[in-house]
């Protein structure tokens, strides 16, 4: 967006040059717009399908609107056995932004700790979060379900949330932003004035790392809402499931209860939507966040 | 890049210690094959059950029972996680005391010594009458007195069928296999296919399978035997063949809402299904209503009317239950107080495995779906035709994948479906060997 000017004061001599990269920047734009609608089009057909009777659902058009009963269908979704999906989504919430806000903030601590201070150990430590990373937290879950087992805390909250704390890359991602975006001088300065290691980490530091948090954060949110396996593997009571699980759930129940398809249509177009709403609102800072990082 | 390597092999031996200590206290706390009442005030018991609605039926034993008192779980159907879940639990030591577990993976849980077996219980024994004996053999696992589980609910099969469409073409409703390819070819004449085929639901073609007197595994009580392609199985896979060869039938992949929208629009015109398969198609193609029927089977040999079935489930106990014999006692209540099995049949439309169940009150009425047709006493003759001593093997997560990949190359023209079927034997031969379970 901030190119497009500068297009108007281009020199003469360079539009030849322009002109040549005619060809592959429609190419590009091609495949640009064809990965648009590969991505685009899922979700259109579940806002589509989510604005649809269970008559109309199969009977019409799936990629158009047939009568319009959004309201009716998110009517019927909240009631659904005394709103359970509203307290999954709650659910979901708390999981996740508690566990995205914590998370980050340990991991902008960690990385920040990592890339500035000097003390013994340092590199292993470092060294140890990074194979965190090549560990999938897939392959975490069931060591995990048999650890929480041995002190009898499978089945809470807490079984979900603890480990959903945790994030390597995020550690990975904070040392290497504070290392680059956070001058030794400037924490020199606050030093000489006085300000303690934490107030200067708080009232500098994380400023400084904004973009960067924003970032982790982001990808920490994602990563947390979309979790399944973990919470399968740990719950089984309905009342703490996220809606990930929920949904799952009601899904795999749909050749004994067919009412169900509907309100898992419905209820995925609601899950999807924090998240877009999360890009949406932090896309800016991200953007900076991203291009900090590319130029260092 | 050592210390790197180092704290990997840091990592892996903490890993190791963690599992090996988390392995070794499985706890056996009862002696086995003990049943008898715990004694010493209230009991609590935990049960893991996917039923919609089945917390309504255990408040209703709540209400009457305060000394056993059951506390639901809940989760995702068996294959789509919950089976994995007990597996994971039962090595952990925090495996619920009941469990809700299809016929078809009783005896993988059997083989791993999951189960607690009822057969101890005296309570079970006794009422193993009051059960369909077909049902029976489905959780004895091929011991007469023993019982991994309390049969829950059936899947007896019969024929739907678009009572208008047949009467306007002026054909025949199908009592024989014969006369069923027969009235497909008039169908496609007509415009439709007699019914899909269904690439992936291997179970469905298993109850198939099952009315020709098909036996897909046994156990002798060494070795098991598997039979993927016996000669009733057979029969029936080149029967199918030649519909699919002479296209006859259709092949959209079931469960979708193309499949929906084939019944809904008057394309496919009968489906071979199971008593829970009422609801499907009321749901799936809601402009059909009042035009469905319901009839037998078509019968292989018009003497003796025989009729396959379709899913199902048990109530099992986990060996590691502290309360087996009040674990018992809610079980047979679930699934033989006409209390419950109404419940049941309400909230998730479960046909029960009771001989009485089939005159529960709720089964009597005609549907107004299928034109007022009381449909279930199709059902409930249907129930007590099913053949006995057909088995589920111990691993038929991998058997109905590996069939259903053969199934689909099938449809699509790539080989048959008894060379799909072959494959899959071979196939589950070898995956029973990799999990040492000895294999005639």
């Amino acid at each position: 967006m901030t190119t497009a000017p500068t297009a108007i004061v281009t020199p003469a001599e360079t539009r030849p040059r322009e002109r040549g990269s005619v060809l592959p920047r429609s190419a590009a734009m091609l495949i640009m717009g064809v990965c648009t609608v590969y991505f685009l089009l899922p979700l259109w057909w579940l806002l589509v399908g989510a604005t649809k009777s269970r008559e109309q659902f199969t009977g019409t058009d799936s990629l158009w609107f047939a009568d319009f009963r959004l309201l009716d269908n998110l009517g019927e979704l909240m009631s659904y056995r005394d709103g359970l999906f509203l307290r999954w989504t709650l659910n979901s919430l708390a999981y996740t932004a508690g566990a995205a806000l914590l998370g980050t903030l340990l991991a902008a601590m960690c990385g920040y700790a990592l890339a500035k201070y000097r003390f013994p150990g340092r590199e292993l430590i470092f060294n140890v979060v990074l194979s965190g990373v090549l560990v999938p937290a897939t392959a975490l879950a069931l060591p995990l379900f048999l650890i929480f087992s041995q002190v009898h805390a499978t089945n809470t909250f807490w079984a979900v949330f603890l480990p959903s704390l945790v994030n390597p890359f995020g550690v990975y991602l904070a040392r290497v932003y504070a290392a680059a975006g956070v001058p030794d001088g400037l924490l020199e300065a606050s030093r000489i004035d006085g300000a303690g290691e934490v107030r200067t980490f708080f009232t500098i530091s994380a400023r400084l790392m904004a973009p960067a948090l924003v970032t982790i954060f982001l990808f920490h949110f994602v990563a947390v809402w979309n979790n399944f396996l973990l919470p399968l593997i740990m719950l089984s009571d309905e009342r703490l499931f996220p809606v990930t699980l929920g949904l799952y759930t009601w899904n795999t129940q749909i050749a004994q209860v067919p009412e169900l398809r509907g309100m898992v249509i419905v209820g995925s177009l609601i899950s999807i939507t924090p998240l877009a709403v999360a890009f949406l609102l932090l896309q800016r800072f991200w953007r900076t966040g991203i291009s900090t990082g590319a130029v260092k | 890049m050592s210390a790197f390597l180092r704290t990997i092999g840091v990592l892996l031996t903490s890993a190791v210690a963690l599992t090996a200590c988390s392995t070794t206290d499985t706890p056996a706390q009862n002696p086995a094959s003990a049943c008898a009442p715990s004694g010493g005030g209230p009991v609590t018991l935990t049960f893991t059950s996917w039923i919609p609605g089945i917390e309504e039926v255990v408040q209703a034993w709540n209400a009457k029972n305060p000394d056993i008192q059951v506390k639901v779980q809940t989760g995702p159907n068996g294959n789509g996680g919950t089976y994995q879940n007990f597996f994971n639990q039962l090595k952990a030591g925090n495996a619920p005391d009941l469990g809700q577990i299809e016929y078809d993976a009783l005896p993988g849980f059997r083989v791993q010594d999951g189960l607690f077996d009822l057969g101890a219980c005296d309570i079970v024994a006794k009422a193993k009458d009051q059960f369909v004996p077909w049902t029976w053999d489905q959780v004895s696992l091929g011991d007469a007195g023993s019982a991994y589980g309390v049969p829950q609910d059936t899947g007896p099969m019969a024929l739907f069928y678009r009572a208008d469409l047949f009467d306007k073409a002026g054909i025949a409703v199908p009592a024989t296999w014969q006369e069923y390819a027969a009235a497909a070819e008039k169908v496609k004449a007509a415009g439709g296919y007699i019914t899909n085929f269904s690439q992936s639901d291997i179970n469905q073609f298993a109850g198939l399978a099952w009315q020709a007197g098909g036996h897909w595994f046994g156990n002798d009580g060494q070795k098991w035997t598997v039979s993927l392609a016996d000669p009733g199985t057979t029969k029936v896979a080149q029967y199918w063949q030649d519909l699919i060869d002479r296209k006859l039938v259709s092949s959209v992949p079931p469960w979708t809402t193309e499949w929906d929208n084939a019944y809904n629009t008057d394309q496919a015109w009968t489906w071979v299904s199971a008593v829970w398969g009422a609801n499907s198609i009321a749901s799936g193609a809601p402009k059909t209503a009042g035009k469905w029927r319901v009839a037998p089977m078509p019968q292989w040999d018009g003497a003796q009317a025989s009729a396959g079935n379709w899913g199902g489930s048990s109530t099992a106990v986990f060996k590691t239950s502290k309360h087996p014999y009040e674990a018992a006692k809610f079980a047979l209540w679930l699934n033989s107080s006409d209390e419950a099995l109404t419940l049941l049949n309400q909230k998730a439309n479960l046909y029960p495995a009771t001989k009485a169940g089939a005159n529960l009150p709720a089964l009597a009425d005609g549907v107004a779906f299928y034109g007022d047709q009381k449909i279930y006493e199709v059902f409930a003759k249907a129930s007590t035709q099913v053949p006995s001593g057909f088995t589920w093997g111990p691993s038929m997560t991998a058997t109905y994948a590996n069939a259903s990949d053969g199934f689909k190359a099938a449809v699509s023209g790539k080989g048959t479906l008894l060379d799909a079927l072959t494959a899959a034997q071979a196939y589950t031969i070898q995956t029973l060997k990799n999990q040492a379970i000895p294999v005639a």
